[in-house]
């Protein structure tokens, strides 16, 4: 018989909590959202011994159980809701050895749930070269907990805390002091009037700012037992912190000795190069050019590949099964489609490498540092660096990444700006239409192409700036501003970490991406594939009758297109084809953005369908989806993708609000219709104002 | 005339007076911003802003019209 447990992990951010998740669970885990809020939910499974197992949740970090934010506010509802199927049989505290009085504190308020306790310790290997040395016993006594000293990067002490896991019923539901000495009164009233309730949940409850929902309902009944103002318990949860730290700065003056003679610091020499004032930005601009460097040149090796083997993989289905429709719909439209989502994973891992290196070394904060007075002249914060660094990878989880920003005006602007930066889906459709227009050739080492690619990534970054700029002029919004930062220390980040994050991210972006692409792909399929009247159900005739000297091949191809211009998505295309000529497009173009209106990444899925349709193929040439938009061309003969028309192509992609989980998104963290909306509407209409004056310029 | 973090000079030292203003987030208390801890002011960022403090321990960067609301003492050495 095996028995499940449920245990929390818990801690400050930056103290090495996944870490910890990761060594506990391996590739045992899944993540997923909060019902309702879009906190990322990772939870997983290890196995202890004795058939017991331990279902394990990794909670968003925070500093203590007075939340700010959404995130936060997950740990409290877990913590005080007896009720729910999570709640934990154990609570795993995890603490950074280097910051440990600091990360008491939430341990202390934890304690006082009377949740049974283990204390981690976490990076036990950095003791020796700090000068810190502990007394556990002595700890373990005062705390009234059981400590496992544990080091993700040397492998230590991960199956001495899964014994204590395993032995959880022996770990101390007490206190460790009493914080309710700060107002005596006030907590004797408390208790009086709530004799079933800990008084301590009590006192979270009125203090939280956050809105509970309605899984507290019975505690929730204490907010009505305010008697005390804001001001007032403002001044008591300071009292309180003030009496926390009193309790842990006696306890580690007898637990722990720090010998700073010892410590080397690395810190102290990389931040004076990091954080410099001409450096520093060298140094950051350097890493964003690698990444650029990165993701167009060296992931072309595999994509290639891939690609290759996606066109022989179509074509094989063709030979290989019996002509008709569902081949059809199997070699153009599903493989196309799938094919167009899976070459960009070699580029997409690359960005969530460089991503996750970034902020696992600790640089991320240096760059939050060095940014922030810059930022702040935008109406933007130094923490904006990090949503508009990640929406490069996709705008949503960036969108939410803007949580830790505190002033709301500046949260606001970066939400709405974010969507400008060049997110992993806009890249298919620029890494195919550089390749169709931008010449080849290289200056400094660098290639037109490599270097156009940035460009384009610098532009959405300086769009994205400049918006941010008039919106700060525009919005009138009073909000009172701070800016608190934790600069952790710098860490050589663990492969562990990384290659599971690059794995999940990458995971779920092929996935969600490619039930869209791929619902998209067969409906496009249909579309083209059928249509009404006459000039469809005839087009054979109809084409025979109009050229009588072509030979075999190339009037099959003439059938093909005439199809495609009478189906049904045809029709759709041609309807819009006087709205978007100015633009240098043509209407299969069009049905392109009409989709992409979906998901930007759709773009290039579509238009290998429809041109899978639109021609009759000719087994000889080598029939990449880049091969066949190179093809097209006009009715007049000229070329479909030219300078210009590319050009055009990549700005309008470049601007457009085209996605709609991240409008869904905005609604979500803006709670309101309106922000969504003008983002809609404002990016499009910028977008085509500047696809229009490219075209016609370069035209 | 009461020194706040936001004087001190790169390098300075100093032990925090006084956190009661009511405009000091909660957060920065939590981190060990606390009346009777020291603070060393460790960088200043490039135009003169944030602050990069090591109080209590705690390494952590704020900008300076919040640095300006804590009242310290300061340390010589």
């Amino acid at each position: 018989m095996s028995k499940q447990i449920n245990v929390a992990l818990i801690g400050n951010p930056n103290t090495g909590k996944t870490s910890i998740f990761n060594a506990l669970t391996g590739l045992n885990q899944k993540v997923g959202n909060y019902p309702g809020i879009t906190v990322d939910k990772k939870q997983g499974i290890c196995k202890l011994s004795r058939g017991l197992k331990a279902h394990i949740i990794d909670l968003p970090g925070t500093y203590s159980l007075n939340a700010s934010s959404l995130d936060e506010n997950v740990v409290i509802e877990l913590l005080l809701n007896k009720n729910d199927k999570d709640f934990p049989d154990v609570a795993v505290v995890v603490s950074d050895v280097e910051n440990l009085k600091r990360n008491l504190l939430l341990f202390t308020q934890i304690k006082d749930l009377e949740i049974p306790t283990i204390l981690v310790i976490n990076m036990s290997d950095r003791m020796k070269r700090k000068g810190i040395s502990l007394d556990i016993v002595k700890l373990e006594a005062h705390l009234k907990t059981k400590i496992a000293l544990v080091s993700t990067r040397k492998n230590d002490g991960i199956s001495e805390l899964k014994t204590l896991i395993e032995n959880y019923k022996t770990i101390s539901h007490e206190p460790c002091m009493n914080a309710s000495e700060i107002d005596e009164d006030y907590f004797n009233s408390l208790k009086k009037a709530f004799p079933n309730q800990l008084v301590y949940k009590l006192w979270l409850v009125i203090t939280q700012d956050v809105n509970f929902g309605s899984t507290q309902r019975e505690v929730i009944e204490a907010e009505t037992f305010k008697t005390k103002s804001h001001s007032d318990l403002k001044r008591l949860q300071q009292k309180e912190t003030i009496k926390r730290y009193q309790f842990i700065n006696t306890v580690l003056k007898e637990g722990q000795t720090i010998d700073s003679s010892k410590a080397t610091d690395l810190r102290s020499r990389l931040d004076r190069i990091l954080t410099h004032k001409i450096w520093g930005y060298i140094i950051f601009f350097g890493i964003l050019l690698l990444i650029f460097q990165a993701i167009y040149d060296w992931a072309t090796i595999p994509m290639d590949f891939i690609d290759a083997h996606f066109a022989y993989l179509a074509e094989w289905v063709k030979n290989a099964f019996p002509p008709g429709p569902f081949t059809d719909l199997l070699a153009d439209g599903i493989i196309a489609g799938i094919g167009g989502v899976v070459i960009f994973i070699p580029q997409i891992a690359f960005l969530f490498l460089f991503i996750s290196i970034l902020e696992e070394s600790g640089y991320m904060s240096r760059v939050v540092f060095l940014m922030d007075k810059i930022m702040r002249r935008f109406g933007l914060s130094g923490k904006s660096v990090v949503p508009l660094i990640s929406g490069t990878a996709c705008a949503i989880p960036a969108v939410m990444a803007t949580r830790n920003i505190e002033n709301w005006k500046e949260r606001l602007i970066t939400i709405l700006v974010t969507p400008f930066t060049t997110c992993s889906a806009r890249l298919p459709v620029y890494l195919i239409i550089i390749a169709l227009v931008i010449p080849e050739g290289t200056i400094l080492g660098f290639s037109y192409k490599a270097l156009t690619l940035m460009s384009l990534y610098i532009l959405g970054f300086a769009m994205a700036v400049i918006s941010a700029y008039i919106l700060n002029k525009i919005l009138k919004i009073r909000s009172r501003s701070f800016f608190v930062i934790e600069m952790p220390s710098y860490k050589l980040p663990l492969l562990k970490n990384v290659a599971i994050t690059v794995l999940e991210k990458t995971k779920t972006f092929v996935f969600e991406a490619g039930k869209i692409i791929l619902a998209i792909s067969i409906i496009l399929w249909v579309l083209a594939s059928f249509g009404p009247g006459d000039q469809f159900n005839n087009a054979e005739e109809i084409v025979t009758a109009k050229y009588t000297s072509l030979s075999e091949n190339e009037l099959e191809d003439k059938i093909a297109a005439h199809k495609l211009e009478h189906s049904y998505i045809g029709i759709v295309g041609k309807t819009i084809e006087p709205v978007i000529k100015p633009l240098g497009y043509d209407w299969k173009i069009g049905i392109g953005l009409v989709t992409s209106f979906a998901a930007r990444e759709v773009f290039v899925g579509t238009l290998a369908t429809i041109y899978s349709v639109g021609s009759a193929g000719d087994p000889e040439e080598d029939d990449t989806i880049k091969n066949r938009m190179a093809r097209e061309t006009h009715s007049n003969g000229a070329k479909v993708f030219t300078l210009a028309s590319g050009i055009s192509l990549l700005l309008f992609y470049a601007f457009a609000m085209q996605c709609m989980s991240t409008l869904a998104i905005v609604k979500r963290e803006t709670n309101s219709w309106k922000w969504p909306m003008i983002q809609l509407i404002g990016m499009t209409i910028i977008a085509y104002v500047a696809a229009l004056m490219a075209f016609q310029f370069i035209n | 005339m009461t020194l706040t973090i936001a004087d001190l000079q790169k390098g300075e030292k100093g032990i925090i007076l006084d956190t009661s203003s009511s405009d000091i987030p909660l957060k920065l208390l939590e981190m060990g911003c606390l009346p009777g801890n020291s603070v060393e002011l460790l960088h200043i960022a490039p135009f003169s802003d944030p602050l990069y403090l090591n109080i209590n321990g705690s390494h952590l960067a704020i900008r300076k019209d919040t640095a300006a609301l804590i009242q310290i003492d300061k340390v010589d050495e």
